[in-house]
C-alpha cells in the first residue's frame, strides 16, 4: 500500500527573508526592495502562488524548475517545516500541518543542503535516527549496517562526520532519510555537488526504493535528471506551476518540438512574418537581436530560414537548434533558460 | 506525547555530554574549583576572611556552576543548530511535537546542571577545607531549590539560545551573563547590600539572587537569607515565564 499526497491551493508568502535567502541559495529576492523608496514597503515575497497538484501513490514525481522558482518551499511545506500562507497538504489522510507527527512518521527527507548532526558518528547519525522513530537496537543496527554498506560509507562508518567530503555526506543524508523505511521520499536537488559517478549511484538507488512501491517527490533543475528519473513531472516557476504530465506528455506539448534559436544582426519587422510561413514552422517569436522559431524539424529548416533572411536584407549570425525536450518546453513556456 | 521519541533524543544528548565528558567536567569544575580554594581557603586561612565566609561563598558556587553548566549546555549546540548547518533538522522531523523537542532540551540541560552540583558540591568543599558549617537539615528545601535553579538553567538556555546568533556569544557573556554572577548575590549574601539601598532593590530584578538567596537558606540557614518560601515562589515564577518564552522563541526558529 503506497501513500499518496495532495495539495490544495498551496501559498506562501515570506514576510521576512527566508532561512535560504540569507544561505545565498534559494530565492532571487525578485520582490524584495531595491530602493530608498521601496525599503519603506512591507518585505514580501510570494514563495508558492496558489498551487495544487495530487502526486499518486507509488509515484516518482518531480518538481522542475530553476533556482528560486518555490520548489524548496512547497517540499519544506510537505515535510511539516514551513508554515503554508494558505492551502492545505495532505500526506496520505494525514493534513501535514495539522497532524504532523502522524505525517512525520510517513516521510524521509533528504535536504539540498547536506544537515548531519556533527556531533555523531555516521553509524551513530543512523542508529539515533532508527531510535527517534521508534526501531528498536537490533532493527536499527543492523539497517544502519546495510545503508552505510549500500551507500558505501561502512568503512567511514564510526568517523565523525564533521571531516566527510560534500558527496559522502550527501549519501549519509540519504541513508537516514531511508533509515526508517518511510513510505514516502522526498529529496530537494539531490545530485547538486555530486561527481558523475556518485549521480549514477544516487538513481539507481532512488529506482530500486521506488520499485518497493515508495512514492518519492524530487526536486531538480536538471533535465536529464528530470527527464531519465521520473514518471511525473510539474514544471514551477515564480511558485506557479506551469505544466505538469508524464516526460513524454509534457515534450510532445512542445509546439512543432524543434526550437531553433536564430539570431540575426538586426530583425526587420518583415521577418518574422516571413518565417512563419515557412512549411512546419508552428511559432515565431521575436526579439530585437534573434528570433526562436518552433517547427516540426531542426537542421533541414535552416536553408529556409537564411533565404529568408535574406529577402528580409539581415545577415543570420548564429544557431541553435534544440531537440524536443524539457529545456525547450521551459523555454516555451516562460522565455527563459532553466539555467537563466 | 511519543515517549520513545523523547527518551531517544534525550539518549542522544546524553551520549554526546557523554563523549565531550573531560571537557565539559573542566569547563564545570575548575573555576568553581579555583574560586573555592582562593577565597575560602587561601584567603580565610591568612585572616583576610573570616571563616564563616566558607559557608556563604560555598551554595553561591554550586548554583553559580549548576547555572552555568545548564545553561551552556542548552544554549551553545542550539546557537549552533539553528545556524547554517541546520542540524537540529533531523530531530525537528522526528516523530515528535516540535514543543517537546525543545522540552527535551530543557530537560537534558537539568539534568547537566544537577550533575554539575553533585560534582561541584563534594569537591568545592574539599578544596575549601575544615570549617564549613554546611548542612542539609531542610532536605525538601533543598531538592525544591535544586529542582528550581537546574529549570532556571535549562529554560533559560533554551530561551537564550533560540534568541542569539553565534556572534553575539561572546558579548552576551561579558554584557549579560558577568554582571548577573556579580550582582546575583553568589559571593555575599543579599543583606551586604543594605549599604547600597538603590543597588540593593535594582537586584532583585536579577533572578539569580533568588537562586543564589534560597541555596543558602537551604544549606547555610545560619547566613542572612531571603526567605526560602519567597525565594521559591519567585524562582517558580520566573521559571515558567522563561519556559513559554523559549519555546515560543523555538517554535519560531523552528518553523519557516
Amino acid at each position: 500500500m503506497g501513500i499518496g499526497i495532495r495539495i490544495e491551493q498551496l501559498r506562501k508568502v515570506y514576510d521576512s527573508p527566508p532561512p535560504a535567502f540569507a544561505g545565498g541559495f534559494g530565492f532571487p529576492g525578485r520582490n524584495a526592495p531595491k530602493d530608498k523608496k521601496e525599503k519603506k514597503k512591507k518585505f514580501e515575497i510570494v514563495a508558492v502562488d496558489n498551487i495544487s497538484f495530487e502526486i499518486r501513490a507509488g509515484e516518482l514525481f518531480g518538481l522542475l524548475g530553476p533556482n528560486g522558482a518555490g520548489k524548496s518551499t512547497t517540499i519544506g511545506i510537505l515535510t511539516t517545516r514551513i508554515r503554508p500562507t494558505a492551502g492545505r497538504a495532505f500526506i496520505g489522510d494525514y493534513d501535514v500541518w495539522q497532524q504532523q507527527v502522524s505525517a512525520k512518521r510517513l516521510i524521509g527527507v533528504v535536504p539540498q543542503r547536506p544537515n548531519l548532526d556533527f556531533s555523531l558518528t555516521a553509524r551513530e547519525i543512523l542508529i539515533f535516527h532508527g531510535a527517534y522513530f521508534g526501531q528498536n537496537a537490533r532493527e536499527r543496527t543492523q539497517r544502519a549496517d546495510e545503508l552505510l554498506e549500500r551507500f558505501k560509507l561502512t568503512d567511514r562508518a564510526d568517523h565523525m562526520v564533521r571531516g566527510f567530503s560534500g558527496g559522502m555526506m550527501q549519501r549519509l543524508s540519504i541513508a537516514r532519510a531511508m533509515m526508517h523505511d518511510p513510505e514516502v521520499l522526498f529529496l530537494d536537488e539531490p545530485s547538486a555537488g555530486l561527481d558523475p559517478q556518485t549521480r549514477l549511484l544516487l538513481w539507481d538507488i532512488v529506482r530500486d526504493y521506488n520499485r518497493l512501491g515508495k512514492t518519492i517527490v524530487l526536486t531538480t533543475h536538471y533535465m536529464d535528471e528530470a527527464d531519465s528519473l521520473c514518471n511525473r513531472l510539474a514544471i514551477i516557476d515564480h511558485g506557479r506551476i506551469i505544466a505538469n504530465g508524464t516526460p513524454e506528455e509534457l515534450k510532445a506539448s512542445i509546439p512543432g518540438g524543434y526550437l531553433l534559436r536564430v539570431k540575426f544582426e538586426i530583425v526587420p519587422d518583415a521577418l518574422a512574418g516571413e518565417l512563419r510561413t515557412l512549411p512546419g514552422v508552428t511559432e515565431v517569436r521575436s526579439s530585437d537581436h534573434s528570433v526562436d522559431i518552433y517547427a516540426d524539424r531542426g537542421g533541414t529548416l535552416i536553408p529556409a530560414v537564411v533565404n529568408a533572411a535574406q529577402a528580409t536584407g539581415t545577415v543570420l549570425s548564429d544557431v541553435h537548434i534544440q531537440e524536443p525536450s524539457l529545456e525547450t518546453l521551459f523555454l516555451h513556456h516562460t522565455g527563459r533558460s532553466l539555467r537563466d | 506525547m511519543n515517549w520513545k521519541t523523547f527518551f531517544a533524543l534525550l539518549s542522544r544528548d546524553g551520549h554526546v555530554a557523554r563523549r565531550n565528558l573531560i571537557f565539559t567536567l573542566v569547563q564545570n569544575l575548575l573555576q568553581p574549583l579555583l574560586l573555592t580554594f582562593v577565597f575560602g581557603r587561601i584567603l580565610t586561612a591568612g585572616g583576610m576572611m573570616q571563616a564563616g565566609f566558607k559557608n556563604v561563598l560555598l551554595p553561591g558556587v554550586i548554583t553559580i556552576s549548576m547555572v552555568m553548566s545548564g545553561v551552556w549546555a542548552v544554549a551553545m549546540p542550539l546557537i549552533t543548530e539553528f545556524q547554517w548547518t541546520k542540524e537540529i533538522e533531523d530531530r525537528l522531523l522526528a516523530p515528535i511535537e516540535i514543543g517537546w523537542i525543545a522540552v527535551e532540551k530543557v530537560v537534558a540541560g537539568m539534568i547537566q546542571a544537577l550533575v554539575a552540583g553533585l560534582v561541584v558540591i563534594p569537591s568545592a568543599w574539599l578544596a575549601m577545607g575544615s570549617g564549613v558549617d554546611i548542612n542539609l537539615h531542610q532536605p525538601l528545601q533543598f531538592a525544591a531549590m535544586c529542582f528550581l535553579v537546574a529549570l532556571f538553567a535549562g529554560a533559560g538556555g533554551l530561551a537564550l539560545g533560540c534568541s542569539i546568533g553565534q556572534t553575539q556569544v561572546g558579548l552576551m557573556f561579558s554584557l549579560v551573563l558577568a554582571p548577573m554572577i556579580m550582582f546575583g548575590c553568589a559571593y555575599y549574601p543579599w543583606s551586604f547590600l543594605k549599604s547600597f539601598p538603590g543597588l540593593q532593590y535594582a537586584v532583585l530584578i536579577n533572578p539569580l539572587v533568588y537562586a543564589n538567596e534560597g541555596m543558602r537558606g537551604a544549606l547555610a540557614p545560619t547566613v542572612d537569607h531571603i526567605n526560602v518560601y519567597l525565594v521559591i515562589a519567585v524562582l517558580a515564577a520566573i521559571d515558567l515565564t522563561l519556559l513559554v518564552v523559549g519555546l515560543k522563541r523555538f517554535h519560531t526558529k523552528a518553523i519557516g
